[in-house]
């Protein structure tokens, strides 16, 4: 009796996690699994055929690259930038400051910075408007802005924060007697970097990358405060496909979108892991 | 054990006059110390006194205020760590995580662009050395404290270093695997031939593995020499404390005669010139007898094996350690009283605390 509640307890542990999972995970997958296959409550494939539609694809095309390119470029100069920082004094106030920026800028820089745009840089912002005016230039051009040039301007600003905060504690790990370890053996700064410091922390650099990307790739709020005409990404066409008159009656369209974006993070996550394992046979 | 390590006989590493502070604090003050060719030194302090400020010199991670250092001939004083060739073993674990056993001995080697079928011979050799030849592919995780700091010291050798630098290398690990370690540090530098620098807070370890000690304080050494010369000379009354158990016994000194537990005995040099003061004297020294009227009350018996321990109160309160051998241990016990005896012939006097 007493051995067996041993045992049960450590499982007891878990519960209220499994039952977050179950809330916030297990049954909205279920929800837009079976939302995906059905339509008007009967099995359907009608809405998995939708996704073969040009302007999805063309929403997902862009979706993916907007996520790719603005995680590479927040893991690049996040991570730059991360560094700058744990090269100064670790406690010191500049250190400090600047996490707590990142912090609040990885939350809303994105909308911060939409709306900034569309004040000074939409076809009647204010600095459109001057230059217009006085210079006679036009910087609104075809309206590059609320496209995807002008989305992976805005998402850099909220992805490149938030390598900086994912990315800070990989490099409080790097011990300094690696580094002096190193450079007793007569490695010079490159080279600790190439041997020691690059693969030590390529795996969480990867992670991080890829939390960006996930973080891109299903960002709504940012989007949807720049653009307000055309779908131009997967989650602005979610939006489309619940509340537009005209795909009415293709509710669960929403539902199919949903799933191809899961299929996607999961593959995304599958070739990390499997690229860790290879890159990184210390970690297990 | 056979091994292909080339005989060297090590570079004589100099240090002259190095200084180091730190805002107020003065790690090193004037420091100067000799390691002969091939020789092993302790430096041994208590925590603080600058122990691994120095090494830290010497290896090049750090710069000195002032003074010189020489390795051979060549000053290094304001060499870069990497150019410099010493081998260090550090006191918290340092070897690199993503990289094998071998991997990590070879690292040195691959950096100088040693081609890969001679690195990995030597690595083996190394990790052969070190009593690890079958652990080559493991990863540090892998291995206990006493196998990490092995491969460190293979790690530290394979380069072939003018100079190893181990500071508490053993610090991390529990006595047993230490004192057998610490063994194993000095069989492999004595086969290698390099001149070592060993730092620690831990004498019986100082004492065990080093040609000499030098006995740090507050930045300074305050005496270089051989460990029973250490034991039995100190030539202060701090290094006298600080190595081996030390007795404090009231005395008086007089134009260089010091009055103890009633017996007038020599003063050694750099005891307290006159007036009264602490006489520093060994358990060995001590000479417990059972008499009646004795001044002395036994406290405890402990056998020790070879030796007993005797711990003995004295009429002003204060306790006395002393030492007796099989015969006469076996008349003690406690509450007995007893006569307390000084069998040297002179002693070294402190000022009293
Ligand atoms: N980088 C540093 N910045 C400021 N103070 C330092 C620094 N390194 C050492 N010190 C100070 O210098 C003194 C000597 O330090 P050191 O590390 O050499 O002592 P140690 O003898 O090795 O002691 P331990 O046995 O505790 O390792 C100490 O008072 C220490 O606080
Ligand atoms: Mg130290």
């Amino acid at each position: 009796m007493k051995t067996r509640a041993r045992r049960l307890l450590p499982t007891l542990g878990l519960v209220p996690f499994l039952g977050y999972l179950t809330v916030f995970l297990f049954i909205p997958t279920i929800i837009i699994v079976v939302g995906a296959f059905t339509d008007h409550g009967r099995a359907s494939l009608t809405n998995i055929q939708g996704l073969a539609n040009p302007t999805v694809w063309q929403a997902l095309k862009q979706s993916l690259i907007l996520s790719a390119s603005t995680a590479a470029i927040g893991a690049v100069f996040g991570s730059l930038l991360a560094y700058a920082l744990v090269s100064g004094n670790p406690s010191g106030l500049a250190r400090r400051a600047a996490t707590s920026v990142c912090g609040v800028l990885a939350q809303f820089g994105g909308v911060m910075l939409a709306f900034a745009f569309i004040a000074t840089l939409s076809y009647s912002g204010s600095l459109t408007d001057l230059l217009r005016d006085h210079a006679g230039i036009d910087i609104f051009g075809s309206g590059w802005l609320f496209a995807l040039p002008g989305l992976i301007l805005v998402y850099s600003y909220f992805q490149i924060p938030l390598m900086v905060i994912v990315f800070l504690p990989a490099l409080d790990g790097i011990r300094v007697q690696w580094r002096e370890a190193a450079e007793n053996l007569g490695a010079t700064t490159w080279q600790f970097w190439r041997h020691v410091g690059g693969p030590l922390l390529f795996p969480a650099f990867l992670g991080s990358a890829l939390l960006l990307f996930a973080n891109a790739f299903a960002s709504y709020a940012t989007a949807a405060a720049l653009v307000s005409q055309g779908n131009p990404i997967t989650p602005l066409y979610i939006r489309a496909a619940l509340t537009s008159e005209i795909i009415l009656g293709r509710q669960n369209l929403a539902y199919a979108l949903a799933l191809e974006m899961i299929v996607v993070v999961a593959i995304v996550m599958a070739a990390y892991a499997l690229l860790v394992r290879r890159t990184s046979k210390w970690l297990s | 054990m056979a091994t292909a390590v080339t005989e060297r006989t090590g570079l004589e590493v100099r240090l002259e006059g190095l200084s180091r502070h730190f805002g107020d604090v003065r790690a090193l003050d004037n420091l100067d110390l000799t390691l002969h060719p091939g020789e092993l030194v302790a430096l041994l302090g208590p925590s603080g006194c600058g122990k691994t400020t120095a090494l830290r010199l010497v290896a090049g991670l750090d710069e000195p205020d002032a003074g010189r250092i020489l390795v051979g001939d060549r000053d290094v004083t304001h060499m870069p760590a990497n150019k410099r060739d010493m081998g260090m073993v550090f006191q918290s674990y340092s070897l690199f995580p993503h990289l094998t056993t071998q991997e990590n001995v070879a690292f040195g080697l691959k950096l100088r662009g040693t081609d890969r079928g001679a690195r990995e011979k030597r690595a083996k050799e190394m990790l052969e050395l070190v009593g690890l030849g079958h652990q080559a592919n493991r990863y540090a995780n892998q291995l206990s404290g006493g196998q990490q700091q092995r491969v460190a010291l293979a790690r530290a050798l394979a380069i072939e270093p003018s100079v190893l630098l181990l500071d508490e290398p053993l610090s991390a690990l529990d006595a047993k695997v230490r004192a057998q370690l610490r063994d194993e540090i000095r069989r492999v530098q004595l086969e290698v031939g390099t001149t070592a620098l060993f730092v620690t807070h831990d004498q019986e370890e100082a004492l065990a593995v080093a040609d000499r000690v030098g006995v740090m304080n507050k930045g300074k050494i305050e005496q270089l020499a051989e460990p029973e010369t250490l034991y039995n000379q100190p030539a202060s009354h701090f290094v006298a404390e600080f190595v081996g158990l030390m007795n404090r016994v009231p005395c008086h000194v007089a134009d260089g005669r010091v009055e103890v537990l009633g017996a007038t005995l020599g003063a050694r040099e750099g005891s307290l010139p006159s007036g009264p003061g602490d006489a520093l004297v060994r358990p060995e020294q001590l000479e417990v007898a059972a008499a009646e009227g004795g001044s002395g009350r036994v406290i405890t018996v402990s056998f020790l094996g070879s030796i007993t321990r005797v711990r003995v109160r004295m009429p002003n309160g204060s306790e006395l350690l002393a030492q007796a051998s099989g015969a006469e241990a076996a008349r003690l016990a406690a509450d007995q009283v007893v006569t307390v005896s000084i069998t040297a012939a002179d002693v070294l006097v402190a000022p009293a605390d």
